[in-house]
C-alpha cells in the first residue's frame, strides 16, 4: 500500500530537521512503523526516494536496529527484560509465564492482534527489577501475577497506566512520538519513581547536602589558578602561580598524548565505556 | 568534611512537576547559562578543566580536555552530541535524570555548545524509553519558547539549535562512533580511530560526544565554581556521581555521592543486602566491568580505586547478587547479550562472542570438561583488544573475572550434571524472604 500524502510530507519534514537529510532516517523509519504498522517495502522506497539513497541502503538500516519490525506488531508490544539482573530477579519466570498464558513464542503476536511478546535487553531501570516495558513505557517491579493481570487488562481494553508515565497508548502512537511528533503527554506521570528517590530521601532525612558554595572559600575566585588546584596549597606569589599553571598545562599535554597513544585495547575499552 | 551523600543532579527530583521549565527556573535553573553567556568560551572550557570533571559515561576522560581538542581553526561547523543511549546492563542513572529534570541536561547542552562554539547539538536517546523522550522533547520546546535556544540567545549573538533524536534499539550505539553512524542514518557500526571525533566526528566535522551526566554536571560547575566541584571526591576523581544500586539489596535505587564512597557505605545506606542473605558478587560499573566480590567492599569507588583491583568504575552501575545466584547463569546471560549486540563488523567479536556462548552454554548444562575453562580463557584472549571498539572486550570481562573468583562454581556444574542452583531462590518473590516454605 502506498504511503499517504500526509505521511510522505511528514517524512520530508523529519529529514529537514537535520543539517544533512540522511540523519533523519531513524526517526523516518519510526514514522513508517507508526503509519503502516511495520516497516513495509513501500515505506522503504519512500525513505529512499526522499533521502536520495538506494532502497538497499534503507533496508540495511531497517534490519540492523531491533525496534524496527518487518511483521505486524500488536496494539501492545510487551517486552520482558531477561538480561542478567532482571532474569535472576524473576524476569525469566515472568517471560515463561507470559508465553504460556498468551500461548505465543518470543516475538509472536496473539491471535486477536492485541499483544506482541518479546524478551528485551537491559532497559536502564535495574533498580526496579524485574522490569517490563509496554510500548516502551516502564512497568516496574513486576511479578508473574502482575504480568498476567497486565496483559489481561490490555487485551480487555481496560485502561492501564505506566508505573512512571501516562496511560498506555498503542504501539503505533508510541512510534509517532519516537519520530519526533509530540503527543502532549509529557506532563503526565510522576517526576520520578520511588527507587529513583531513595538516596535523596536519606540525604533529606540526615540533612546531607553538597557543600554550600556561599559558605566557604569555594565560591569561584577571580584567580583561575586558585580555582584550579584547591587541594594544593596555593603560593601567593604570582610567579609561582604561573609556574604551576605551566606545569599543569604540560600535564594536560602529556595526559592527552598518553590517551591518544594508548594501546588499542585500553583506548577502545575507554571509548566504549564512554559509550554508555 | 563533605557529607556522605551530596545530591546535586538528583536534588530536584522530588520537586513538584520537576520536569517543567517553571519548576527548574524557580529553583535557580538557567542561572548558570546567564553567567556562561557573559564568559568567554575558553573560560568555560578552563572552568570545566579546573573542576576535574571526568566523563560520567564510564571512560573517565577529562571533559574539559576533550573540549579543548576541538580544533577551533577548522572552518567546518562544530557539533555537540549527547550520548543518551544508556544501555550498559546495570546502568540506570541518565534515564531517571532525563525523566525528572530534563532542563538540567538542556542547560548543560547550551553552555557546553557555547564553550566549543557549536551551533547545532543533538541529544541521541535510546528509542526504548518513550516517556523520557517525551520529557526531553518538551524541555527543548520550552527552552526555545523561553529564548534559551534559537537565534541570538538572550541577546548574546549566539545561536543554537538542538535536535532530540530517538534511536531504534542497538546497544552498540552507546559506543560513540557507532552513535554517530546512527545519527547519520546508517547502521550503527563503530569507526576506526584515529581520526577521533574531535577532529572528524559527525559529518566529518569536529564533534564533542559526552554522556548525559557529564553534560548535566556542567551548569553546577559554572554556577558554583570549579573549586566547589573539586572539593568533593578524591584526588584524581573529583566531584559527585550517581551510584545506581540494583539487585539483591534492601533498597535499590539512585545514590548521589562524592566519588570515592565505598560499597560498604552504599549497602549500609541501602539497608543491607536483602534479609538473610549475603553478597556474592557485584559489578562496579555495568556488565562490561570485571566482577568483584565481598573482598572488595572497602575499595574507594573512584577511577583509580576500582582500577587498582582489576576492574573499572565504569558507569557506577552496581549490580548486587547474593549467594542464591548462579554465577555461571549470570555470566552466560551477559554473554548471550554481547553476542546479540555485536554489530558484526569485526570478526574477533562477531565470531568470538558466538563461540563464547557455545562453550559457556555447554558448561552450564553440565557438559564438557574442566579444560573448557581454559578454552574459554583462550577465546577471551583472542577477542580482547582485537576489534574496533570495546564491545568484545566487555564480553570477556564477566567470563575471565568469574573464572578467576568462582572456578569451583563452574566445576560444580560438571559434577552435578547441570546447574546445582535453584533459580527460584534468587527472585524478588523468593519464599525465603517471607519465611514461607516453597
Amino acid at each position: 500500500m502506498t504511503l499517504s500524502t500526509e505521511t510522505r510530507a511528514e517524512l520530508v519534514e523529519i529529514a529537514g530537521r537535520y543539517p544533512q537529510k540522511r540523519s533523519g532516517l531513524l526517526p523516518m523509519l519510526h514514522l513508517v512503523q507508526s503509519s503502516e504498522g511495520r516497516i513495509t517495502p513501500e515505506g522503504i522506497t519512500a525513505c529512499a526516494e526522499i533521502l536520495e539513497i538506494s532502497p538497499a541502503d534503507v533496508s540495511g538500516v531497517a534490519t540492523f536496529y531491533t525496534m524496527y519490525k518487518r511483521k505486524p506488531v500488536g496494539d501492545y508490544h510487551v517486552g520482558v527484560c531477561t538480561n542478567t539482573l532482571c532474569a535472576v530477579m524473576g524476569g525469566d519466570e515472568i517471560f515463561a509465564t507470559l508465553k504460556d498464558h498468551l500461548d505465543v513464542g518470543n516475538d509472536e503476536t496473539t491471535d486477536d492482534g492485541k499483544i506482541t511478546l518479546e524478551h528485551v535487553e537491559c532497559n536502564a531501570a535495574c533498580d526496579y527489577a524485574p522490569v517490563m516495558m509496554v510500548n516502551w513505557e516502564f512497568m516496574d517491579n513486576q511479578t508473574p501475577e502482575s504480568a498476567v493481570r497486565l496483559v489481561d487488562d490490555l487485551r480487555a481494553g481496560t485502561e492501564v497506566h505506566s508505573t512512571r508515565g501516562p496511560r498506555l497508548c498503542t504501539w503505533r502512537e508510541a512510534e509517532r512520538v519516537l519520530a519526533g511528533f509530540a503527543d502532549g503527554l509529557a506532563g503526565e506521570g510522576p517526576s520520578a519513581g520511588p527507587s529513583s528517590l531513595v538516596g535523596l530521601g536519606i540525604a533529606r532525612e540526615r540533612g546531607w547536602t553538597a557543600p554550600d558554595p556561599e559558605q566557604s572559600d569555594l565560591a569561584a575566585p577571580a584567580d583561575p589558578e586558585v580555582d584550579a588546584a584547591p587541594a594544593v596549597p596555593t603560593d601567593a606569589d604570582s610567579g609561582s602561580d604561573k609556574h604551576q599553571a605551566a606545569a599543569e598545562a604540560d600535564d594536560d599535554v602529556a595526559e592527552a598524548a598518553e590517551v591518544e597513544q594508548d594501546s588499542p585495547t585500553d583506548e577502545t575499552a575507554a571509548e566504549k565505556k564512554e559509550a554508555d | 568534611m563533605v557529607d556522605t551523600l551530596t545530591p546535586v543532579l538528583t536534588d530536584d527530583w522530588d520537586a513538584e512537576r520537576s520536569w517543567t521549565l517553571e519548576t527548574y527556573e524557580s529553583r535557580g535553573g538557567y542561572g548558570a547559562l546567564q553567567k556562561a553567556l557573559a564568559m568567554a568560551p575558553d573560560e568555560i572550557v578552563t572552568a570545566v578543566k579546573d573542576s576535574g570533571l571526568r566523563g560520567r559515561g564510564g571512560a573517565g576522560f577529562p571533559t574539559g580536555m576533550k573540549w579543548s581538542f576541538i580544533p577551533q581553526d577548522n572552518p567546518k561547523p562544530k557539533y555537540l552530541v549527547v550520548n543518551a543511549d544508556e544501555s550498559e546492563p546495570g546502568t540506570c542513572k541518565d534515564i531517571p535524570l532525563m525523566m525528572a529534570t530534563p532542563h538540567t541536561l538542556v542547560e548543560g547542552v547550551i553552555i557546553s555548545s557555547f564553550a566549543i562554539r557549536a551551533n547545532h547539538a543533538f541529544i541521541y536517546i535510546r528509542g526504548e524509553v518513550l516517556h523520557v523522550i517525551r520529557r526531553v522533547q518538551a524541555a527543548v520546546a520550552e527552552a526555545y519558547a523561553a529564548g534559551h535556544l534559537g537565534k541570538n540567545i538572550h541577546g548574546s549573538g549566539y545561536d543554537l539549535d538542538v535536535v532530540v533524536h530517538a534511536g531504534a534499539g542497538a546497544y552498540i550505539c552507546g559506543e560513540e562512533t557507532a552513535l554517530l553512524e546512527g545519527l547519520e542514518g546508517r547502521r550503527g557500526q563503530p569507526r576506526l580511530r584515529p581520526p577521533f571525533p574531535a577532529v572528524a566526528g559527525l559529518y566529518a566535522s569536529p564533534t564533542v560526544i559526552n554522556n548525559v551526566e557529564s553534560i548535566a554536571s556542567v551548569p553546577s560547575i559554572i554556577g558554583n565554581g570549579s573549586a566547589w566541584f573539586a572539593s568533593m571526591g578524591t584526588e584524581k576523581s573529583k566531584g559527585f556521581g550517581i551510584f545506581s544500586l540494583s539487585g539483591h539489596v534492601t533498597r535499590p535505587g539512585q545514590y548521589e555521592a562524592p566519588l570515592g564512597i565505598t560499597l560498604r557505605q552504599l549497602i549500609d545506606l541501602a539497608g543491607g543486602m536483602r534479609h538473610g542473605h549475603e553478597l556474592k558478587f557485584w559489578t562496579p560499573g555495568g556488565s562490561s566491568t570485571p566482577l568483584l566480590t565481598a573482598e572488595h567492599l572497602d575499595v574507594p569507588l573512584d577511577f583509580e580505586g576500582v582500577a587498582g583491583v582489576g576492574s573499572m568504575l565504569g558507569t557506577r552501575a552496581i549490580q548486587l547478587f547474593d549467594e542464591t545466584t548462579c554465577v555461571v547463569r549470570a555470566v552466560l546471560r551477559w554473554t548471550e547479550f554481547y553476542k546479540h549486540e555485536s554489530c558484526g563488523k569485526c570478526t574477533p567479536c562477531r565470531e568470538g562472542t558466538w563461540w563464547l556462548v557455545q562453550t559457556l552454554a555447554a558448561l552450564e548444562r553440565g557438559q564438557g570438561s574442566e579444560a573448557d575453562l581454559d578454552l574459554l580463557l583462550d577465546q577471551c584472549d583472542n577477542i580482547l583488544g582485537r576489534s574496533f571498539c570495546a564491545l568484545g572486550d566487555g564480553a570477556t570481562s564477566p567470563i575471565s573475572s568469574s573464572i578467576g573468583y568462582f572456578r569451583d562454581d563452574y566445576l560444580a556444574h560438571l559434577t552435578h550434571g547441570g546447574c546445582p542452583v535453584d533459580p527460584t531462590a534468587s527472585t524478588a518473590w523468593a519464599a525465603s524472604l517471607t519465611g514461607a516454605q516453597a
